[in-house]
């Protein structure tokens, strides 16, 4: 798609976004408030995923830490001010993404998968098995946060200012990954995931690198985490569950992982999907799965590559860019892929 | 003393062991800047090894790495690079998808000090982007910026290799068999190439192309088995028994004398 | 603690090992060999335990459901790697993750529909009913004893199956290096196959194992998932004896974590994890990094 275009199609998804409040009814500006959050994690995500090429399993954890630390400072009988309440809870997901990263990334591929899911697993079962949140029960944030400014305040009670307040806050997610990933800081991020060895040689730290890219999408993330728990008015274990972090990752890679903008429309689509399945079937979730199962088969490249088949505007050459960016191994394949010598001198050493 | 001050890599007994296999043994060697010190053996020799112990892609089982009189030992491929370290990989190892351009934009801004921020775009860091640009044209590359790497012939990406190190701005090269794999014309061009890296810097050449070794190094290293069984001048080294014996064997001669 | 509570602990731990061990094997051979990386793992320990339940109630023999239940987990797992898994060899992992998410989401919705979402319990086999009197107010079931009996005959098969056959040859060659082993002409589809579905009937094997000492519920998958995870962690991809002292580990410290500190019992395995990776990023056995 050509830059102009692409940024005409932005203006025009963002002044129907505007526009919604004003002419749907209260249960659709909710639904989207949802579908926004959900944007906005697979967003963060997309960071470590597509740019990064992380594979984490644990977002869904750092999501939800947030909503628990909400459900905590929220004071009984009225709503936490969000000037305390939001910085604390995106606090706590960020630390949570340090530790958890630091360790992980010692790691790779599937390793770093697996750990990921553990280390969020972890998070799971510890305030499922423990009375710290409520154990399996939750918690419950009868009230909103408060929103006050000057003398002014925002009612976040109101189904429409809280959408605008999650719309604001996405608008500025996508603004600060945008800027990341042109920054140098990106391309470094990138430059390691395309080619490891070669980054470490040209002097580039890469752990720290890609440790700083989880942190800033554990934060990211932990916003998403702060309104959706706002939003519902309950959190639960699930919210950590590895589930919704496989769901968010489905979202990145339906939307498709080379762009900023793509995991937000993975996300819609998903969440539509999911609605309209679950109106419709009964045993909806065997048909998400199969679809999820066909996308990896049918469409690896993911909408972009669906919106490039049905224009069939777009030259061979960049459906071709789309799958192989899908389809190319991985870090770990990569590396080994270019350490010929390596794996001769380690085959030398096993005779 | 100003010749000790001269030497910029200095090698001290390294070793390298895998299991039971020993690939390099005990080898001492330094390179001065303004020279190219070529190493050369027989397949299996463990120059690569040596290579990569030099660059901290592999850690040496003993011994210690100098780099400007600092011991590097102890500092992993990134510190390295940052203390002046570039290399080349036998197999070319680029950023296959990117441009040409941005694959030398990456070396030079991981060498900007500031390769990490985190605001404004790359393109507008002036500096990176003129270092990058002089890399490109010091190698020959310039009319390619613009190509994805991938699409690039062996011989131009092996030319851009050079030209991200150099875009690094090392005080010492490592180019592992850097002629690997090229035409006749591709390696004439690198020949020349390699020659002007040595202006200022040290360079350290593994290559099995004699002509090529002979045609460019300052000094020699011979390898077999893991160890050096001969170092000095070309013409030395040449004259050589121990190493004709040991690496040359019976057609070698011709190569050599050849050259 | 008397010393002979502490032998039943210990038995308890070792117990729980064995078991984590066989669903934990599965999934690092698949890891080690495949390189595929099957999130569907606990899924299938899980539909293990249902085809017990289902076999064992039609029949009334917990044999014919341990046989059947293994036979038809086997079945599916050559279909599915015949449809599905075998597309994705040598692509990225995502891909792999993705694909074992619906395969996930599809079996617990299938489960549903054919045995709903009830909790049910399975008798072992009469000769394995009753329990050994220990001390006057203290017993162990024989059908635990028996399932550790069982599993360090299968542990032992297994090793030997690795260590000594020709097959285990190819095995620990593929875990090795798996471009070399390709490039020696090995006929990798059916190696590749039966590895898959192997991997699957082990995991099935497990949950049908467990299914007269715990009960047959539909979450059951997951928790088995993440722990075989650790255990794969713990012990390197892989590596088979890695699994066999990883799950241990992981069946003892969860045991005596129950007991001593029952608080934080569900996070000693994690902070177990999270000391391995400090100290062996690749697991205790796993490939040291040149």
């Amino acid at each position: 798609m050509k830059a102009s275009s692409q940024s005409w199609i932005v203006a025009i998804a963002l002044a129907v976004a505007i526009a919604l409040p004003l002419v749907a009814p209260t249960y659709y500006v909710q639904f989207a408030s949802k579908a926004l959050l959900m944007g906005l994690l697979a967003v963060a995500l997309n960071l470590v995923v597509g740019f990064g090429g992380m594979v984490s399993l644990c977002h869904a954890a750092l999501f939800g830490l947030a909503g628990y630390s909400l459900a905590f400072l929220t004071p009984e009988g009225e709503g936490a001010s969000i000037w305390l309440s939001l910085p604390a809870a995106v606090l706590v997901s960020s630390f949570a993404a340090l530790v958890i990263g630091a360790l992980s990334l010692r790691t790779k591929g599937i390793y770093f998968i697996m750990v990921t899911l553990a280390f969020g697993e972890m998070l799971f079962y510890l305030l499922h098995d423990t009375k710290i949140g409520g154990g399996s029960d939750g918690l419950y944030i009868y009230l909103k946060p408060e929103f006050g400014f000057g003398g002014a305040a925002l009612d976040l009670e109101r189904a429409s200012t809280f959408y605008f307040v999650v719309l604001v806050c996405l608008v500025l997610g996508v603004a600060l990954v945008s800027m990341l990933v042109r920054s140098p800081f990106g391309h470094a991020l990138v430059a390691a995931r395309d080619n490891e060895r070669r980054a470490r040689s040209l002097g580039f730290p890469v752990y720290r690198i890609r440790l700083t890219a989880f942190v800033i999408s554990g934060a990211l993330a932990g916003v998403a985490g702060y309104f959706s728990a706002a939003q519902f008015g309950f959190v639960a274990p699930q919210l950590l569950g590895w589930h919704l972090s496989a769901t968010v990752l489905v979202m990145v890679v339906l939307g498709g992982m080379t762009s900023v903008l793509g995991p937000l429309a993975g996300a819609l689509a998903i969440i539509g999907l999911e609605e309209v399945l679950k109106s419709n079937f009964e045993y909806w979730k065997l048909i998400y799965g199969l679809i999820v199962m066909a996308m990896v088969f049918v469409l690896p490249g993911g909408l972009q590559q669906l919106a490039s088949m049905v224009l069939g505007a777009k030259p061979a050459s960049e459906d071709d860019a789309v799958e192989r960016d899908m389809t190319a191994p991985h870090d770990d394949a990569a590396t080994d892929r270019l350490r010929p010598e390596l794996l001769r001198s380690e085959a030398k050493a096993h005779v | 003393m100003s010749e000790m001050n001269d030497v910029a890599l200095e090698a001290n007994q390294l070793v390298k062991r895998f299991g039971g296999l020993i690939a390099v043994s005990e080898v001492s060697l330094s390179v001065r800047a303004g020279e190219i010190h070529a190493v050369i053996g027989p397949n299996g020799a463990g120059k690569s090894t040596l290579v990569n112990l030099l660059s901290g892609d592999l850690s040496a089982t003993s011994g210690s790495i100098r780099v400007a009189g600092r011991d590097v030992t102890a500092l992993n491929p990134q510190k390295r690079a940052l203390a002046g370290l570039g290399r080349s990989y036998q197999k070319t190892t680029i950023f296959a998808n990117s441009t040409v351009f941005e694959n030398v934009r990456l070396a030079a801004q991981a060498h900007g000090g500031r390769a990490l921020r985190m605001m404004g775009s790359v393109a507008d860091h002036a500096d990176i982007n003129a270092r990058a640009h002089a890399a490109l044209d010091q190698v020959g590359l310039s009319h390619r910026a613009p190509l994805k790497a991938c699409l690039m012939s062996h011989g131009e990406q092996r030319q851009l290799e050079i030209a991200m190190v150099l875009a690094t701005d090392p005080r010492i090269i490592l180019l592992d068999e850097p002629l690997a794999g090229m035409g006749q014309a591709e390696a004439v061009r690198m020949i020349a190439l390699i020659r002007s890296l040595k202006r200022g810097r040290a360079v350290l050449l593994v290559e099995h192309d004699m002509d090529a070794v002979f045609a460019l190094a300052d000094q020699l290293t011979v390898m077999a088995d893991g160890g050096v069984i001969g170092s000095g001048a070309p013409a030395d080294v040449r004259a050589n028994a121990a190493v004709r014996k040991a690496y040359l064997g019976a057609h070698g001669d011709e190569t050599v004398d050849a050259a | 603690m008397s010393a002979i509570t502490f032998a039943v602990q210990l038995l308890n731990g070792v117990q729980y090992g064995l078991v984590l061990f066989l669903v934990a094997s599965g999934l690092t051979l698949v890891f080690g060999i495949l390189g595929v990386i099957n999130l569907a793992h606990g899924a299938f320990y899980m539909l293990g335990a249902y085809f017990a339940w289902w076999i064992a109630a039609y029949t009334g023999s917990f044999l014919m459901a341990l046989i059947g239940g293994v036979a038809l987990s086997f079945m599916l797992g050559l279909l599915l790697e015949n449809v599905f898994v075998r597309r994705l060899y040598g692509r990225d992992h995502l891909a792999q993750v993705l694909l074992s998410f619906g395969l996930i989401l599809v079996v617990d919705e299938l489960r549903q529909i054919l045995f709903g979402k009830d909790v049910y319990s399975v008798k072992p086999p009469p000769w394995l009913e009753g329990s050994i009197q220990l001390t006057d107010n203290l017993s162990y079931p024989v059908y635990r004893l028996a399932l550790c009996l069982f599993c360090l005959v299968l542990a032992a098969l297994i090793f030997y199956v690795i260590q000594r056959t020709k097959l285990g040859m190819i095995i620990r060659a593929g875990a090795e290096n798996r471009d070399m082993t390709r490039a020696l002409g090995i006929p990798f589809d059916s190696v590749n196959r039966y590895v898959f579905a192997g991997g699957i009937a082990l995991a099935a094997l497990g949950g049908i194992l467990v299914s007269p000492i715990s009960t047959v519920y539909p979450g059951m998958g997951d928790g088995m998932l993440i722990l075989s995870f650790v255990v794969v962690v713990l012990g390197g991809i892989g590596s088979v004896a890695g699994a066999a002292i990883g799950a241990l580990l992981i069946g003892l410290t969860d045991t005596f974590g129950k007991v001593f500190f029952p608080q934080v019992s569900s996070i000693l395995i994690y902070v177990l994890m999270a000391g391995v990776l400090l100290w062996r990023p690749n697991g205790i056995l796993g490939k040291r990094e040149a």
